[in-house]
């Protein structure tokens, strides 16, 4: 059996691993894929916890709450990055520093 | 080492080398794919957590529909967003990228920390759970078990994601329409 403890290290490696890359990427796309990184992480944990939990299940219900909270988010980032896209011919977070064009 | 830990390793490695990777390269087309090998990994050590109905969930929702909306969206978006992503050369210790390395490295380090810390193998309700048996084996089917609960217990959660879906829908649809010319 595996221990929960190497799981919560791959999680936090995920987890960083995204920050880092919502921090410094230049492109909405990529920051998009760090967040899913970082959503990524939080689901690993609850899944792992989950194994203690046999009749309720909590931990790996809320694991699917997650991903599809997730799929509706990029859902709708992704519309808004289209838009954007649209509107300045660049989806360069540095350069989207106008609210009305 | 048995087969069973070589196999959760190789998973783990699965995992986390693409998306370093992904944090590393700079183009795009590139990153969507090892970021298709990430869940894919994430998908395995789930299997390895006893949950796979959550891994079959992980493949059908992230594989099969967000990857796919990420490559529309980067297919719609042009290619000039490509060819000025070419232009700047990777650099991963680049002096701009430094607080960035900084602040996760750091919380990195304050994460392991705790998790090395915490000792949680060794938590009392994980030991009065497994005392108790009210922990999953390897032999178990849980899949039945999620949907009763789903039914009973996370009813109201279900039917608001539910709602929160169709929201999410008719909103996206809404936001990527094309605007009318005055």
């Amino acid at each position: 059996m595996i221990g929960l403890t190497h799981f919560l290290l791959i999680g936090a490696v995920l987890f960083c691993t995204g920050l880092f890359m919502v921090v410094t990427k230049k492109n909405a796309i990529q920051i998009l894929i760090g967040i899913e990184l970082m959503l990524n992480a939080a689901i690993l944990n609850m899944v792992a916890f989950g194994r203690f939990d046999k009749l309720n299940n909590s931990g790996q219900l809320i694991a699917i709450f997650s991903i599809v909270l997730a799929a509706a988010t990029t859902a709708v980032a992704l519309a808004i990055i289209l838009n954007v896209y649209r509107r300045y011919k660049t989806i360069d977070p540095d350069k989207l520093n106008q609210l009305k064009d | 080492m048995t087969m069973f830990t070589i196999l959760f390793w190789v998973m783990a490695v699965i995992t986390v080398v693409p998306a370093l990777y992904i944090a590393y390269s700079s183009n795009l087309v590139r990153s969507i794919f090892m970021f298709f090998i990430t869940l894919f990994g994430l998908a395995g050590l789930y299997v390895y957590a006893m949950a796979d109905f959550v891994a079959i969930t992980q493949i059908v929702i992230y594989v099969g529909g967000i990857l796919v909306l990420i490559l529309f969206a980067f297919m719609l978006s042009g290619r000039e967003t490509l060819e000025h992503l070419q232009q700047s050369p990777i650099k991963l210790f680049s002096l701009k990228k430094l607080p960035a390395l900084l602040v996760s490295a750091l919380f990195l380090i304050v994460l392991v920390n705790v998790i090395l810390k915490a000792n949680i193998d060794n938590q009392a309700w994980i030991a009065r759970n497994v005392q108790t048996g009210n922990v999953i084996a390897a032999t178990d089917i849980t899949t039945d078990n999620i949907g009763i609960n789903l039914m009973t217990r996370y009813l109201l959660p279900f039917e608001a994601v539910s709602i929160l879906l169709l929201m999410a829908l008719i909103g996206s649809a809404h936001l990527a329409r094309k605007e009318q010319v005055q």
